[in-house]
């Protein structure tokens, strides 16, 4: 689970590490009497979304009077911001943090993860704040400073310190350093944090360490021993699809291309998505109804899917293991009936009572494409989809067999 | 004969009261051998009843003392799976199958510190992951036993459904197999594909193994180094999430691809560069590893 900057600094606070003054506001009104309140003479303007690269994307604004804190929140508020990470079509900006501005001497990077090779959190910590880390560690990992936290001892004194020093962080701010980054780790492991990033963190012009950001993710699996964090979630932030698909326990994940897929099991929903994408396809979505897929579960599969109007055909893979195929084929059937079906539908099953279930789609009389195995399925919803488009260009029957053994060759290679 | 367990195995599970616990213990002990191989249940506060005929004990070391289990299959739910698992580890069994999907990371992350520091013995697999079973003799897991069939092939996969998929396509072709193993989704885990890749190295009746990995981490790039320097046996391969998009979590906690790392193109290049065949189409992952047997 992700949160919002604002929200990052008022846990960072709890754990002791230093912020600027900040309120969080939800008009321009907001923001104008937030920065009345935190008086001072420079603010800045932060959108408050939850991707990161807000700064390029002209969500981050400088503001020098009370007048240009109000252009700045109008410009910003309810724009819709594009950055690295939000994809061409972007967030729509709802909320804004207005902060007094800060004097920064420097800047540098702090970010903390699970290492799973090591099975530890990691401390990264670099001289070069501000830039993308990504970057950083690709051209210049040398620059990069790693500490692997023990778990059963924390970060101690000495591992603060020689990583505050090695950033360059000055004698004068060294003890300020290591209670800041002891702070962030404690706060790293209370919370049950995924990832934990600090970028920039800044040594001030008076040489106060400052955290100028504030970027934590949560491990989905540990929010039921945090009630107070799962109140700072913000559904506005995420894909109403995959919030919709929670409910039902279904993982749901939007993606660009077309064909829905309905699989259970995240390994083989993947491999799904890959087969697609190997026949010339490209996947909608990924879907895992997981081992236990009832009628239910799968109508809510299919009406998520179709939501999505971007999708012109759907596949669903199925390896019944447990899980027997009779039973999901009338899920399958019924979901169609349901919401009406009107986009070509591709199945492949296998397992327990295979032949039983592929009786039942038979004699549903619905349009559905049954398929052996994989690759089967992938060349098929491939071919059921360019059939269709070749149909509305040409509407002679010969010709669209045609075009679609063509396809079927070309795919071969 | 295989790998991690055989038809000598005694197996304890834990949470055997619960929904999931029963029904797995159900269907697991009317495979193969599992009626004698299942011995024992675990539950706190309910020693002394049974399950089906099977005894239940308050903690796994009176299971252990009382009936010579060495080897626990654990679905216990997410706030105390960990807790679970180092009951496991303290008793000294053989090996701890942890099934359970959702533990925090961090309770994962002190388990394993544990383990490490104190020098346990014991094996953990999982969690997470579907189990391991060795064919026609016992099977410990979630796995659907009657698409395996016995012979000399090993699979080892962090994934569950895409396991059956490869062990079916086995099947089909008539190739059967030594163990198959599900290592587990999660990002911080016990056995890593390159401990599995050496048992079955070390196992007289593994000809070949089908390493199965997705994106997420650098297990299966490690692994493949190790294949490089080590194995004796041909490795054939497949990666799923060629098509994941960067920093969205594909289902399994583990399976992300964060700062550009851990990603399927990279993983099946550095396997290809490492002498493992793979291919693209998990259709082709039965056929490829024919093409390999000699």
């Amino acid at each position: 689970m992700k949160i919002h900057e604002y929200q990052g600094k008022e846990i960072f606070r709890r754990y002791g590490v230093p912020t600027p003054r900040g309120i969080a506001c939800y008009s321009v009104d907001e923001a104008l009497a937030a920065a009345r309140k935190l008086g001072g003479k420079v603010w800045v303007v932060k959108a408050q979304i939850h991707a990161g690269g807000r700064g390029k994307g002209g969500g981050v604004k400088v503001a020098k009077s009370l007048e240009e804190v109000r252009a700045r929140a109008k410009q910003i508020l309810g724009m819709q911001l594009v950055t690295h990470q939000t994809g061409p079509q972007g967030q729509k900006v709802r909320r804004l943090l207005i902060e007094e501005g800060a004097d920064i001497a420097k800047e540098l990077y702090v970010g903390l993860v699970v290492d799973r090779g090591t099975q530890r959190v990691v401390l990264m910590a670099s001289s070069e704040g501000g830039m993308d880390i990504e970057e950083v560690a690709a051209k210049t990992p040398q620059k990069i400073h790693k500490v692997f936290v023990d778990p059963a001892v924390g970060l101690t004194d000495a591992e603060a310190r020689g990583a505050a020093k090695k950033i360059g962080i000055p004698d004068a701010a060294l003890a300020q350093a290591r209670q800041l980054l002891q702070g962030l780790y404690k706060c790293f492991w209370d919370t049950d944090a995924s990832l934990l990033e600090v970028n920039p963190l800044i040594v001030s012009g008076d040489g106060r360490m400052v955290a100028l950001d504030a970027k934590i993710n949560f491990d989905d699996n540990a929010l039921f021993r945090h009630p107070d964090l799962v109140a700072l979630r913000d559904l506005d932030e995420e894909d109403p699809l995959e919030i919709e698909a929670s409910r039902y326990g279904l993982s749901y994940i939007s993606l660009d291309g077309d064909i829905g897929c309905m699989v259970n099991g995240a390994g083989l929903a993947m491999a799904t998505m890959d087969t697609i994408k190997l026949f010339g396809g490209s996947p909608a979505n990924f879907l895992d109804v997981g081992g236990g897929a009832t009628a239910e579960k799968v109508t809510a599969a299919f009406k998520i899917m179709l939501s999505n109007p971007k999708v012109k055909a759907i596949l669903v893979n199925i390896f019944g293991g447990i899980m027997k195929c009779d039973t999901i084929a009338t899920g399958v059937v019924a979901a169609a009936r349901e919401v009406k079906l009107a986009v070509p539908l591709v199945v492949r099953m296998k397992g327990t009572n295979e032949v039983q279930g592929r009786k039942i789609l038979q004699d549903s009389g619905l349009p559905i494409i049954s398929a052996d195995n994989m690759a089967q399925a992938g060349q098929r919803v491939v071919a059921a989809i360019r059939k269709k488009t070749v149909k509305k260009v040409v509407n002679k029957k010969v010709v669209k067999r045609k075009a679609g053994r063509k396809i079927v060759k070309r795919k071969k290679k | 004969m295989s790998i991690l367990i055989n038809r000598k195995s005694r197996v304890m599970t834990q949470g055997i009261t619960g929904k999931t616990g029963m029904f797995h213990t159900q269907t697991s002990r009317a495979y193969a051998n599992g009626r004698e191989c299942y011995v024992a249940g675990v539950h706190p506060r309910k020693a002394g009843e049974n399950f089906e005929g099977i005894p239940i004990f308050g903690s796994v070391r009176d299971a252990k003392q009382n009936t010579g289990a060495t080897v626990s299959v654990i679905y216990v739910p997410p706030p105390f799976a960990a807790a679970a698992i180092w009951e496991a580890v303290e008793a000294d069994l053989d090996l701890a199958v942890c099934i359970t999907e959702g533990i925090p990371v961090r309770d994962l992350l002190e388990v394993r510190d544990r383990m490490r520091k104190q020098n346990r013995r014991t094996l953990l697999l999982g969690p997470n992951c579907p189990g391991v079973i060795t064919p026609d003799e016992l099977k410990i897991g979630i796995m659907p036993g009657h698409i395996h069939k016995k012979g000399r092939v090993g699979v080892v996969s962090r994934s569950g459904t895409l396991t059956y998929e490869a062990v079916g396509q086995l099947t089909e072709l008539g190739i059967g197999q030594s163990s198959a193993v599900g290592i587990g989704g999660d990002p911080v885990n016990g056995l890593k594909h390159i401990d599995v890749l050496r048992l079955f190295n070390d196992d007289p009746q593994t000809d070949a193994v089908i390493m199965i990995g997705e994106i997420g981490g650098s297990d299966e790039e490690e692994a493949a180094h190790w294949v490089k320097a080590n194995m004796k046996k041909p490795v054939v391969g497949f990666i799923a999430g060629v098509t994941a998009p960067p920093g969205k979590r594909m289902g399994h906690a583990g399976a992300i691809v964060s700062g550009g790392k851990g990603t399927a193109q990279e993983k099946l290049a550095v396997m290809q560069a490492c002498g493992i065949k793979v291919t693209r189409n998990p259709a082709e992952m039965g056929r490829l590893l024919k093409s390999v047997l000699r």
